[in-house]
């Protein structure tokens, strides 16, 4: 539990953006349960960095739980129980000694539902740094600043730093918690549906940052919106409930050949609107 | 048939609502009596001399000030035992613990802890803070016996103003690789300390009241001048109401109204205080 066992999860950026062969995050025969519960199924894919991948699917299909097994946030259902390899730059995440904290501090997550917290615009950014430590208060400014700015939403708060983070619209809000998931310089940014509580205009807003944040950071997200899938991402993996009510992966491909010429049946059927 | 119908459903709404309002007349009514009654017959006995010096002639004249100090200090003593041994009770029981037997074990022996008559808890004090840690009699041992009775009351408060912060606050925290103690000390407490703050209050009003177990403990009827340390033995409201009402012959009685006006005074001030603290929160 100790940073010194972190060592397996190296810390030279020059090394982490990616393992040899190009892949950031790596499922191998993953199977996720929540007690007697199948969730995740038998999942195994590639993510690579610096790219955005899309995870569609039904709903109740395990989307959100495969998306949690990557900062190990199913660890918060104490019936959650996972087999199989997940790694993280080339790393076993779920061996023992690997601190969650600092796993998730590299890869941050934004929520569905808007989440900031209630205080100010500029606390809710310095959350994160302050709690790793940092205290200056030019460094703090500049880390909210540049955050805020990456985020998409500088221009829009820049003069009510000091007001509630309650206080700006849903689609500002999510771009805040996003400058806040930022402000700890994480690797991978996971996103749990980020859109679903926004409105056309907000959702393309994040969509754009979504684009311009896929060269630096590497990024999954959950999607309802088969379009946004379609739009936004490079590679888009498919679920499914099989038979058995467990969430399986059916098809994992670049976003052009899942949506132009998926090669299994039920893709197509998904993608064409004849269920889900 | 059918506007037979409404017209029954119409005159059992009647009855209902009638019944309802007649059992809440019964409650209020009552409660509204008893401080009228009081102010009436209290009333003449306040005074600048009554709520500043000290009682003469076994208390039939002079004032009360030792008792209003003593029961000051005694709900005072009460939180700064009772509140954070509370919130860090509620904290662990919310937090850290899981479903299992021995967790409803715990909780049921809290609700339990509420439910123990109060001289009971004078037994158990006079045990164990009189003579078993040799306080003594003494104000301390008193607050501390306050204290263990009012654990319950601050357990449980605190667990359930933890537990009703929204989950996605945790989530948020925790995502960016926050520790979980980090994110309870600044994103779980900050927002629950109303309702924390609210249950410290009540349970400091309920300890002003309680007569019983401090009999036991420390109080005495009458003291010279003033509790100057905790291990002092002291005076207090509610003992010195039982006093003067029920063992000094000949005692004047606006002087018992008075000295119940002002520990009612006292408790109704604390119950506003919690009472602001909850609405100005909800507020926000």
């Amino acid at each position: 539990m100790t940073i010194g066992n972190l060592v397996t999860l190296k810390t030279d950026p020059a090394n982490t953006r990616a393992a040899e062969d190009g892949h950031c995050l790596r499922l191998q025969q993953v199977n996720l349960y929540y007690g007697d519960f199948h969730a995740v199924k038998d999942v195994s894919l590639d993510i690579g960095a610096r790219s955005i991948t899309a995870i569609i699917g039904p709903s109740g299909c395990g989307k959100s739980s495969m998306l949690r097994l990557f900062n190990r946030m199913n660890d918060l259902i104490p019936s959650a129980r996972v087999e199989g390899l997940v790694e993280f730059d080339g790393v076993d995440i779920y061996q023992s000694g690997i601190d969650v904290v600092e796993l998730r501090k590299r890869v941050g997550m934004v929520f569905q539902k808007p989440n900031p917290f209630p205080m100010s615009i500029y606390d809710n950014v310095a959350f994160g740094p302050r709690r790793h430590g940092i205290r200056n208060k030019r460094i703090l400014d500049e880390i909210v600043e540049k955050s805020l700015i990456q985020a998409a939403i500088w221009d829009e708060v820049k003069d009510k730093l000091g007001q509630s983070g309650l206080s700006i619209s849903g689609g500002q809000q999510q771009r805040l918690c996003i400058a806040r998931v930022l402000a700890v310089e994480p690797e991978v940014i996971l996103m749990d549906e980020p859109c679903s509580a926004l409105d056309p205009i907000a959702t393309l807003k994040i969509e754009d940052l979504m684009r311009i944040l896929s060269t630096n950071y590497t990024i999954v997200i959950v999607t309802h919106n088969m379009q946004q899938a379609a739009r936004v991402s490079d590679m888009t993996a498919f679920l499914m409930v099989g038979e058995d009510r467990a969430g399986m992966l059916v098809e994992y491909a670049h976003t052009n050949e899942i949506f132009t010429n998926p090669k299994n049946k039920k893709t197509e059927d998904y993608i064409t609107g004849r269920f889900g | 048939m059918k506007a037979s119908n409404a017209k029954r459903r119409y005159l059992t709404q009647r009855v209902a609502i009638s019944v309802l309002a007649v059992s809440l007349a019964l409650v209020v009514i009552p409660v509204i009596g008893i401080i009228i009654y009081m102010i009436a017959n209290g009333y003449s006995s306040l005074s600048w001399e009554f709520l500043t010096a000290s009682p003469s002639q076994a208390g039939k004249a002079g004032g009360i000030l030792p008792a209003i100090l003593g029961t000051v200090y005694l709900m005072l003593g009460t939180i700064l035992f009772a509140l954070p041994i509370g919130v860090m009770a509620g904290i662990y029981l919310s937090e850290y613990t899981r479903a299992n037997w021995l967790t409803r074990l715990i909780n049921m022996a809290i609700v339990n802890l509420a439910g123990v008559p109060s001289i009971v808890f004078g037994l158990f004090g006079l045990a164990v803070f009189v003579l078993g840690l040799n306080l003594g009699m003494s104000l301390l041992a008193a607050s501390l016996t306050l204290a263990a009775q009012a654990l319950a009351m601050t357990i449980t408060t605190s667990r359930e103003a933890i537990m009703a912060v929204p989950k996605e606050y945790r989530e948020g925290s925790l995502a960016i690789g926050v520790s979980r103690w980090q994110t309870i000390r600044h994103v779980v407490l900050p927002q629950a300390a109303p309702g924390i703050l609210t249950g410290a209050i009540l349970a400091m009003s309920r300890a002003a009241g309680e007569t019983a177990p401090i009999i036991v403990v420390g109080a005495a009827f009458l003291v010279g001048g003033l509790p100057g340390s905790p291990f002092d033995r002291f005076m207090a409201l509610p003992y010195h109401l039982y006093t003067v009402s029920a063992h000094i012959p000949g005692m004047p009685s606006e002087i018992k109204w008075g000295v119940a006006l002002v520990l009612i005074a006292m408790v109704l001030l604390f119950n506003i205080l919690a009472g602001i603290v909850r609405i100005k929160t909800r507020k926000r």
